[in-house]
């Protein structure tokens, strides 16, 4: 950002919620399944046919309310939203107005170097998703799919307090992982369960007045959100250098051309006429209710964060990493038992993060699977760092346990039998050098000449012929003594 | 024609509990009337002659087995054409769903066959039930049995008048304004509103959400009762049908309504009619009141001065969101699609569809609703009229707190000429002067029939408007008000 201009950008997430069945019918969430296999009356919006609210989605909903620290109203009303599209059945989306469910919350954020930040939440609504449109290539028809029509959403809406892009890409972050560890929706980008229009605009450094507004949609990972609002923030610095003016609009972002594009200006706007949505009475949570659910609580990213460093004695950073994903970081807990001696702790993160991770990525083993050996899992971990296992021995036997055609913890059970111990014994490692240095004639005649490089290649040909199961330091100290004497 | 009277509901399940007539027997009876009367009024817009058969022989099939008989069992009735019934064309009276079949039955529909009725077709109606002449069906108007060159009254209009003519035992019909009340007063049978929550929505095709009802069309009070026992309930697939208990609706009708202080808007209580109101409807009006006292019953004058605001206030909240309950029809998933080139829009579909589908007063309605929800004009239009029909609404409730029932006509004329007002809505419009409160403020009401006027023959009906949930003592004061004035069980002569 220049010097001349600052950013204001506030963000509508709209949020799949994880139920069975959709927000106000019984036909199923499923995804990917066989275009308009999961439809009923209600999302066909048959004649006649009736919206009925799931209580499951009206939990969840509460639940992100409480999350973010916002007021739940105790009486909200839904409102129909009316606009026609073809994958909009009713001609109108049941959602919520001027009376939300949830209002005035937070979210604390941490951005680059540690600091934190709190980003307003305006409010939190429930809605039905519309179905998809699919525009056959170079033909003239569509297709439509409502399997996704009527699956409940949360639309969160942020306070316009963010300043840059990468601020943005916080809040996201953290909003989506919030959701995760709530249960209630999957965080993905890539399917839309977990989707983000920007609000951007730019004003002069110092005023307080807001800038005209965009609105950019299209935006479906994090990088996207990251370089559209970026590349809007130039834009309209570059009209407003200029001497243009920034005009009202919404805007598409074209990954490809790595550009936003006008949509809609803001006369073209539409006329939603919102009014409250007669089929259905105002939606009522009561006290009990929610102190009930604030209750069931889960802990969520920040708390764990600090918690992993606090008790653990992680670093800021491998807090985040390992918190990133809740299961992760359960895993860690769980393998680390009850010895959270710091250096230990340490390890083992690094051990999981480095180690396990890439083991797993390479076979293509689910997470699952790590779970379910994470016991056996730490140790391997733990014999490896007394010195039982050498790095080449550790890594062995990851790879022989997560290529093996059985469950993981067997596997790794077998795999760390078949493997042994480290050879420490000074005879036996004494008897291996000798054998080595005395093919290797040449080369020792260099090394006493100076030439002290080769120590790491006799290390390495002692160790190829003990098939890698050398206790390192023995061995480092025993070629010493023999180099040297 | 058959020359012995038509038998009640009542004693025509009565009979075939006796085993004295079988449901077939019942059920050709009637579809030998409708196919006798049917050309000239238009009551029906589809007949399942095969499929009332079916199940007429389902229903002497269950009493040759001994199993015990139903509330319904063997009784042929009508269902308003907005009411679905899975496998059954069902049009609205419009043509924009000229070709749909629901796949699935309305709740009301579905307990009527559960108790054993037997559905001989779908009734004739105003489109989307918006009109109160029976005028308005895209499929041509209804005559009214009593005088076929008259309005049976909207827009339940093929529902009451095939009760009038006989076709059937009763009939389902939809009320969001008058539409059962009205067509009843002026085709001279019972029908009731009942409270706003009562009867499932389920399946009914939606004209305004917050003010349709499902009710019972029947010749005689007791008839309505049964009906309406039948369809009523919570219904699972409704979130605005209540949890309330459903009283044995007959076993209310006790014939005594001594003590019973019936509510009187004072106007009526002048010497003559206030505006708007025909001296003869007026009349009859002021000796039902007679009637009502000599049976024991005490008049309370009432202040209901808010209901006159009650047409007004109607037509902007019934059309702002029939506007949205029309939206679904756009041609894409079902009913009429315009035939249009490749080069055409989506806009194009939809302009083109609707345009062709929907007839001038549907329109009309839409148009008036979506301009009273627009930008600019929702708190001048929409937001004004809440206000005022929850004045409305305070002000019955204010009423019903001084009396048990408040008495009045159901409408202002007997049945016009089909010729006539018909082409003036506004005129129309204020033919539902004295039933828009009732939907306004979620209470129940009925019409019941007056004696027939003596120059025209015409009749006329007596409103009677209850407390939430106190059907019970509509249902006993009607009961017992038909009993005195000699008036229950009125059908053409045609048919008795």
């Amino acid at each position: 950002m220049s010097a001349t201009f600052e950013s204001v950008i506030g963000l509508e997430v709209h949020a799949q919620l994880r139920t069975a069945s959709k927000l106000f019918s019984r036909a199923s969430t499923s995804y990917g399944d066989a275009p308009n296999t999961h439809i009923d009356p209600v999302v066909l919006g048959l004649p006649g046919a009736l919206p009925v609210p799931n209580k499951e989605a009206v939990r969840m909903a509460v639940m992100v309310g409480l999350a973010l620290d916002c007021q739940i109203r105790g009486r909200s009303v839904f409102a129909r939203k009316n606009y026609f599209y073809p994958d909009l059945p009713k001609g109108y989306q049941i959602s919520q107005h001027d009376l939300p469910l949830c209002e005035r919350g937070h979210l604390d954020i941490e951005l680059e170097g540690g600091q934190g930040k709190r980003v307003g939440i305006t409010r939190i609504h429930m809605e039905e998703d519309a179905g998809k449109s699919i525009h056959a290539e170079g033909a003239p028809v569509s297709f439509i799919n409502l399997n996704r029509a009527g699956v409940a959403l949360v639309e969160i809406v942020s306070e316009p307090d963010m300043r840059s892009a990468e601020e943005a890409v916080a809040y996201l972050k953290e909003l989506r992982s919030v959701l995760v560890y709530l249960g209630v929706c999957d965080g993905n980008m890539e399917e839309g369960s977990f989707r983000c229009d920007a609000n951007v605009s730019i004003r002069p450094r110092g005023q307080e007045e807001l800038g005209t507004r965009c609105e950019i949609k299209n935006m479906n990972s994090f990088r996207s959100v990251r370089e559209a609002i970026a590349f809007e923030i130039a834009r309209q610095s570059q009209l407003l250098l200029r001497g243009e003016q920034v005009v009202q609009q919404t805007r598409l972002w074209n990954q490809a051309s790595g550009r936003t594009e006008a949509m809609r200006s803001k006369e073209d706007a539409h006329d939603y006429r919102y009014f409250p949505e007669p089929d259905l009475l105002p939606l009522e949570v009561t006290d009990s209710f929610v102190s009930k659910l604030r209750e069931t609580l889960p802990e969520l990213p920040a708390g764990l964060r600090a918690r992993l460093q606090e008790a653990y004695g992680l670093s800021a950073g491998m807090s985040a990493t390992l918190s990133e994903d809740r299961s992760r970081a359960q895993a860690f807990e769980r393998a680390l038992g009850e010895d959270a001696d710091p250096a230990r702790s340490a390890s083992l993160a690094n051990f999981l993060m480095t180690n396990i991770t890439g083991a797993m990525k390479r076979s293509e083993r689910p997470w699952a699977d790590v779970e379910a050996a994470m016991e056996q899992l730490a140790v391997v971990h733990d014999r490896w760092r007394a010195g039982k296992l050498s790095n080449q021995m550790m890594t062995r036997v990851l790879d022989q346990a997560f290529d093996a055609d059985r469950p993981l913890p067997a596997a790794v059970q077998a795999a760390l039998e078949a493997v042994g111990e480290v050879v420490s014994d000074d005879n036996a490692l004494g008897t291996a050098v000798d054998e080595v240095l005395a093919g290797l004639t040449a080369e020792v005649e260099r090394y006493r000449a100076g030439d002290k490089k080769l120590f790491g290649f006799f290390m390495g040909q002692v160790m190829r012929k003990l098939r890698g199961k050398a206790d390192a330091k023995s061995l480092s100290r025993l070629l010493r003594e023999r180099l040297d004497s | 024609m058959s020359s012995s009277p038509l038998p009640t509901l009542v004693d025509c399940a009565a009979a075939f509990a006796a085993g004295t007539q079988t449901a077939q027997a019942a059920t050709e009876a009637a579809l030998e009337r409708i196919k006798s009367s049917e050309p000239e009024l238009r009551a029906l817009l589809h007949v399942d002659a095969e499929g009332a058969l079916a199940a007429a022989d389902a229903c002497d099939q269950r009493r040759a087995r001994g199993e015990a008989p139903r509330p319904l069992d063997g009784v042929p009735l009508v269902l308003k054409d907005n009411i679905s019934l899975r496998g059954q064309p069902m049009t609205a009276g419009s043509r924009i769903l000229n070709d749909y079949t629901p796949p699935y039955d309305a709740t009301c529909a579905r307990k009527l066959v559960d108790a054993g009725a037997i559905v001989l077709g779908k009734a004739n109606l105003d489109e989307f039930a918006m009109g109160s002449a029976g005028t308005h069906s895209a499929f041509g108007a209804t005559g009214n049995p009593w005088d076929p060159t008259r309005v049976p009254g909207g827009s339940s209009s093929g529902s009451a008048a095939s009760v009038a003519a006989g076709y059937g035992h009763g009939a389902l019909g939809t009320d969001t304004g008058g539409s059962i009340r009205l067509p009843a007063a002026l085709c001279g049978v019972v029908g009731v509103k009942p409270t706003y929550g009562r009867v499932s929505r389920y399946g009914v095709v939606a004209f305004a959400s917050s003010l349709d009802q499902v009710g019972p069309i029947a010749a005689t009070v007791p008839d309505a009762a049964r009906l309406l026992s039948v369809i009523s309930g919570h219904c699972p697939h409704d979130a605005t049908s209540a949890e309330q208990p459903v009283p044995d609706f007959e076993a209310a009708l006790t014939g005594e309504i001594r003590g019973l202080r019936v509510g009187v808007d004072a106007e009526l209580l002048g010497e003559s009619p206030p505006e708007g109101l025909a001296p003869a409807v007026f009349e009859r009006t002021r000796e039902a009141f007679a009637t009502l006292e000599a049976l024991g019953a005490t008049l309370v004058p009432v202040d209901l001065t808010m209901t006159r605001y009650g047409i007004a206030t109607y037509y902007l909240v019934a059309t702002a969101e029939a506007s949205a309950n029309l939206a679904r029809y756009d041609g894409v998933r079902f009913g009429h699609r315009a035939e249009l080139g490749h080069d055409s829009s989506i806009d194009d579909l939809y302009v083109r569809s609707r345009g062709e589908g929907f007839g001038t007063e549907v329109k009309r309605r839409i148009i008036l609703g979506t301009f009273a929800l627009s930008s600019g004009y929702y708190d001048a239009y929409y937001g004004r009229a809440c206000q005022v029909r929850r004045r409305i609404h305070d002000e019955l409730l204010g009423a019903l707190g001084q009396c048990d029932v408040i008495a009045g006509p159901t409408s202002p004329e007997p049945a016009w000429l089909r010729e006539g007002k018909s082409l003036d809505p506004m005129q129309l419009y204020l033919m539902d002067a004295y039933t828009v409160s009732a939907n306004l403020a979620g209470v129940p009401a009925l019409s019941v029939p007056m004696p027939r006027l003596d120059e025209l023959g015409l009749p006329v009906g007596l409103h009677l408007v209850g407390r939430h949930w106190d059907e019970a003592t509509l249902l006993r004061v009607a009961d017992a008000y038909c009993e005195a004035a000699a008036t229950s069980h009125q059908r053409t002569e045609v048919n008795r």
